[in-house]
């Protein structure tokens, strides 16, 4: 009896260790993000006098009106979201055509051209960034939308043709045949029967591709160098310069206005994100 | 069925389009590229061939060098950290978590998805020293350990481990929700056995789970390889390769030497450097594998 009332409070113990260490690997992922949020919302005067890691004793919306205005934030944000999504419709179009002409489409060349996409994958894009820099400015497109949207349409075709292509393959034969036989013709195939089946495919790559382009720094640096065109990300890495050093609610507010998006996307569509993310390494 | 799906028209339709602009934006540029390393200056200032010259340099560069080493420590440091603290991460929830198993989960996966220059700003703040304690120096200052209190970005002894730590911490959740993944596909009748054989521990996750989820590691691995030779976007953002080159990467580098130095033959051969250790790294870690399972 003693013995096991005595195992009994060594498991309790034990049990309160292992949900005390998880609680603070949940802590440390959430707290830096917490810290930001609170210290936008802080008055300039709160920094001086209290610690750093004390909470906001009011809330200060002037932070983000002033980031949102001043810091230009409302331009960059425009900007992103006109580059992000541009190149979305074009990359879904693109992927879900390839993707279904590679995998059930019947040609010669069709292993070869797979393999070719796929190599895409490996290729870092600071290999291509140099001689790129020289193609987009004989092309006179150095320093325009256009251009950002054509390297993000691009750099991502072998990723997603490689995500979608996994879905297309578990599409049974016979609904096609079936579709075939009822005289649909190729383009009422895909756009009526293939696109339906697969939805969800694709809408996993619009979300992944959206987090992926939005988050772009180099091509964005690179390629784009006038104020008006910038996005949030080079927006946010010079922004020092703007509000000098001191000003740290306008800086924490910039940052939130460009993390909270994505904190809304991702609480909607989060097992989309994982899966579609993941999937490069579970499925290669 | 086969007229319909042997379509030809419909085929360079729905390929073409795609497949010129991948051509022509990545792969063209990418072989451009080794055309580009025999040149000496930019296209239109200075171009002129200068045969292997750019070749022969890169032995003697220190820069290079330096960047090389520094990318090198990068590597290892944030891969160990990535596998080993991704692996305890993944075991911690498959084994002890009971409850909120989808929200820690989720929670967990969550930096992953962050913009990195958003990141470096909040770490910026996190390690600042000037002209206010940021959130780690001002905890260090009140619980006592006001020596420790240091410019953690300012300094050469702990720029690379600041960021290292900071990518480690964006990036764990990627690696551990992958683990986690593979943890759940390993059959619960393997771990039963192994235990009523009276396996402890350690010698359950040694001898039964690692043979297991030996695939998804390699694939971690490679992951986690590529990923860190590129280390570009986040040094940029939290030091800018400094204090003094010592975050500079083998990248920021070749970006330094391409746009501010204008040197675009030199700075392809870097380019290159950094895919090819791209390539053979991961050749490497898929033949070991091999290898070792033989």
């Amino acid at each position: 009896m003693n013995a096991n009332n005595h195992l009994k409070i060594k498991k309790k113990i034990k049990r309160f260790f292992i949900t005390l260490l998880i609680l603070f690997v949940v802590f440390v992922d959430i707290y830096p993000l917490f810290w930001m949020i609170t210290a936008s919302l802080k008055q300039p005067s709160e920094f001086v006098t209290k610690a750093a890691y004390a909470l906001n004793s009011g809330f200060y919306f002037q932070n983000y009106i002033d980031a949102w205005t001043k810091g230009n934030m409302s331009l960059f944000f425009r900007n992103s979201l006109m580059n992000t999504c541009v190149s979305i419709v074009f990359i879904t179009m693109i992927t879900v055509t390839m993707s279904f002409a590679l995998v059930k489409m019947d040609w010669k060349l069709r292993k070869i051209a797979d393999q070719y996409i796929a190599f895409g994958i490996m290729v870092p894009f600071t290999t291509a960034m140099i001689p790129l820099f020289q193609i987009f400015s004989k092309m006179h497109l150095i320093d325009t939308r256009t251009c950002l949207i054509l390297i993000y349409v691009s750099t991502s075709v072998s990723f997603s043709v490689f995500l979608t292509s996994g879905y297309m393959r578990s599409l049974s034969d016979e609904i096609l045949e079936a579709a075939v036989i009822d005289g649909c013709g190729i383009h009422g195939l895909l756009f009526r029967i293939v696109i339906p089946l697969i939805k969800n495919a694709i809408i996993t790559n619009v979300v992944i591709q959206f987090f992926f382009k939005w988050n772009d720094l180099l091509a964005a640096m690179t390629f784009v160098s006038s104020k008006r065109l910038k996005t949030v990300q080079t927006g946010l890495l010079y922004f020092t310069d703007e509000f000098g050093t001191k000003n740290w609610g306008a800086i924490f507010a910039s940052v939130s206005i460009c993390v909270i998006p994505m904190l809304i996307m991702y609480l909607f569509l989060n097992k989309r994100v994982i899966e579609g993310m993941t999937a490069g390494a579970t499925k290669g | 069925m086969k007229k319909v799906l042997g379509n030809k028209k419909a085929i360079a339709l729905y390929m073409v389009p795609g497949l010129l602009l991948y051509t022509c934006f990545l792969i063209v540029p990418v072989i451009w590229s080794f055309y580009y390393t025999v040149f000496d200056g930019s296209p239109g200032i200075k171009w002129q061939f200068c045969g292997l010259d750019n070749y022969i340099k890169l032995f003697t560069d220190k820069q290079f060098m330096q960047a090389l080493i520094v990318n090198c420590k990068y590597i290892v440091i944030v891969m160990t950290g990535q596998i080993l603290l991704g692996l305890a991460m993944a075991l911690m929830f498959h084994f002890w978590l009971r409850h909120c198993k989808s929200l820690v989960r989720t929670i967990v996966f969550f930096p992953v998805v962050l913009p990195v220059v958003a990141v470096a700003q909040l770490f910026t703040k996190i390690y600042e020293v000037q002209p206010y304690y940021g959130l780690l120096n001002s905890v260090l200052a009140n619980i006592g350990l006001e020596k420790h209190v240091q410019a953690w970005l300012g300094q050469k002894s702990t720029a690379l481990g600041s960021l290292s730590a900071m990518d480690i911490w964006t990036s764990i959740g990627f690696y551990a929700i992958i683990f986690y993944g593979a943890l759940l596909d390993v059959s619960q009748d393997v771990v039963e056995a192994a235990r009523i054989d009276g396996a402890r521990s350690f010698q359950l996750f040694r001898y039964i789970l690692l043979p297991l989820i030996r695939p998804i590691m390699v694939v971690c691995l490679v992951f986690s390889f590529t990923g860190t030779v590129k280390m570009f976007d986040s040094a940029l953002a939290l030091t800018g390769g400094g204090p003094s080159g010592a975050t500079k990467s083998l990248s920021l580098y070749m970006y330094s030497v391409a746009f501010t130095y204008s040197k675009v033959g030199y700075a392809s051969i870097i380019a290159i450097v950094v895919f090819l250790i791209c390539v053979v790294g991961s050749f490497f870690i898929k033949k070991l594998d091999r290898d070792v399972t033989c």
